[in-house]
């Protein structure tokens, strides 16, 4: 019990690393011990915003976790800027995270900065021999990253960006329809529209990570809520991992 | 601790901190952090005769020193609040607690504040005037006097319960409306709800919020909650809960110094799940540094 609470905790910055166009590699060194599965996210403190800034969780070992964020504003900015051997604070043990509970075979399909979070999927996947068909969809070649990392994972690496400036040129759910692998349990984390076509043409179950502009990230404000079969939940808490069965777009 | 004690009415406080409606869900999402019986007493979020799933999002957008919100009051109605929710907390809370209710006509109001009058676990109605008006214009019920004096006179005839009418600040008159308020039987005024607020996203031009308006709160708005409560409490008798970006003991003292009986908290839970017990464990520290005795003392000094 004691495991599973969400507390404050201070990281030390290993590195900070620039690895595509705005988009950072951030490994911190700390306590890692509530990090039962993948998916689960924290929200870093950043001295430049009055909220804290949810980030989801790309990598971890038994005392390390490594995170990739892009910058989209000035609290990602801030975060940008900080160096090694800095601390940061965080808020931790957020989110429900992902159910590891495929057994033979596993669709991931990531687009840009929903990547992340399933090179950890994938790695814990693997472990469990299940066997990994990846589909990695970026904006162009400069902003791709971890492409070498899911190769180690698989044979059977797809790339897709929009301008075709690296793998083929389209959209994720355009080589889930081009290689026929709509049939394939799946795993899939990125913008809204992309999880919405995967959820669509997809005839497979599913697990959808969603992302939401969060207030607290602890389920106090409500602010995140999103509609399910199941009635109202909270991204932060109840989510962000979603089932197919129960997904319903609030549009 | 004695020197902390606070009155609203005939309830007790341990304390005068209060976590703020809609900043503490039911109660339960901050038990990973401290036990909330440390509280004075707790304001649920805001509730409504039928359920509702609130605004569209994005419902959060944020600026220096605070954030905007546009939850559009999302709750599963009383009828399941009462049924579920106070039986959940009542486990785990042990004082009484602050009903916050809000409604889209008067009917609403009454019946809300009606289902509650005879609750144990209810220790305050604090009722929110802050929603607009639906049957008659759109406009918020505290937005003016005779509006909100009508929802006052009303819901006091279905109960006896300590009554709390909670104000929206944006008014340019809001010492009139409390008046008004403790004319027609409020037995207290909590204040100030959010201000309104907008933001808008500098690559695409349009609004951060779906809804494109929000409540604005935190530290930034503190300010403005003290100068209100300050006019309030040179018009009206009845205790005020101050509440309006407030962060630290400081801030209590200094929102207590213009004239409330207890103070709310509220943004700053969501930044620091930590800030009501620290602000607690905070309060007899910051007193000793500032010669106060007891915490009762130094309710409107200012006018002094």
């Amino acid at each position: 019990m004691v495991f599973n609470m969400k507390k404050i905790e201070n990281y030390k910055i290993i590195h900070n690393n620039l690895i595509a166009k705005n988009t950072y590699e951030m490994k911190l060194e700390g306590n890692v011990g509530w990090i039962d599965k993948p998916g689960k996210f924290i929200n870093v403190s950043v001295d430049s915003n009055y909220l804290k800034r949810p980030i989801s969780i790309c990598d971890y070992d038994e005392t390390t976790l490594t995170l990739v964020y892009k910058v989209f504003g000035s609290g990602t900015k801030w975060l940008s800027n900080k160096k090694e051997n800095e601390k940061i604070e965080a808020l931790v043990n957020l989110g429900n995270g992902f159910e590891l509970n495929t057994e033979n075979e596993a669709l991931i399909i990531g687009g840009g900065v929903g990547v992340p979070p399933l090179y950890a999927l994938s790695k814990r996947l693997k472990e469990k021999g299940v066997k990994l068909t990846i589909i990695l969809g970026f904006t162009s070649k400069e902003d791709s990253f971890y492409i070498d990392k899911f190769k180690e994972l698989s044979e059977l690496v797809y790339i897709s960006s929009n301008d075709g400036s690296i793998g083929e040129i389209g959209f994720v759910s355009d080589i889930m329809i081009k290689y026929n692998l709509l049939d394939i349990p799946y795993y899939t984390c990125g913008p809204t529209p992309m999880l919405k076509a995967v959820h669509s043409i997809s005839t497979a179950k599913g697990q959808l990570s969603l992302e939401e502009r969060m207030g607290c990230g602890f389920g106090a404000c409500m602010g995140c809520s999103h509609k399910t079969k199941n009635g109202y939940k909270r991204v932060c808490v109840e989510g962000p991992v979603f089932t197919s069965e129960e997904i319903i777009w609030n549009d | 601790m004695e020197r902390l004690k606070v009155k609203l009415n005939n309830l007790e406080l341990d304390n005068p901190v209060i976590p703020a409606s809609g900043t503490y869900g039911f109660g339960y999402d901050y038990l990973d952090f401290y036990d909330p019986n440390i509280l004075g007493s707790i304001s649920l979020k805001g509730t409504t005769l039928h359920p509702r799933f609130g605004n569209v999002t994005p419902r959060i957008a944020e600026c220096h020193m605070g954030m905007l919100n546009s939850v559009g009051l999302q709750n599963p109605g009383i009828h399941k609040v009462i049924e579920e929710e106070l039986v959940k907390l009542d486990k785990i809370y042990h004082k009484k607690i602050i009903f916050n209710v809000s409604g889209f006509n008067i009917d609403e109001y009454v019946e809300c504040v009606r289902l509650l009058d005879n609750i144990d676990k209810v220790g305050i109605i604090e009722v929110n005037i802050s929603c607009p008006n639906v049957k008659d214009g759109g406009l918020s019920f505290g937005s003016d006097c005779s509006s909100a004096a009508s929802v006052t006179k009303e819901v006091r005839k279905v109960t006896t319960k300590p009554l709390f009418i909670k104000l929206s600040p944006n008014v340019s008159n809001i010492a009139d409306i409390a008046k008004s308020c403790e004319d027609e039987g409020a037995d207290g005024i909590s204040m100030i709800n959010t201000l309104i607020g907008a933001r808008f996203n500098l690559k695409t031009g349009k609004p951060i919020l779906h809804n494109v308006t929000g409540g604005f709160s935190g530290p930034a708005i503190l300010p403005v909650a003290l100068r209100m409560v300050y006019e309030v409490y040179e018009r009206v008798n009845i205790p005020i809960i101050g509440i309006g970006g407030i962060s630290s003991a400081y801030d209590v003292i200094e929102m207590m110094y213009a004239g409330a009986s207890a103070i709310q908290i509220g943004s700053s839970n969501l930044v620091d799940p930590y800030t009501c017990k620290k602000v607690i464990d905070d309060l007899p520290l910051v007193m000793d540094e500032l010669n106060i005795k007891k915490i009762t003392d130094i309710i409107g000094r200012a006018h002094k």
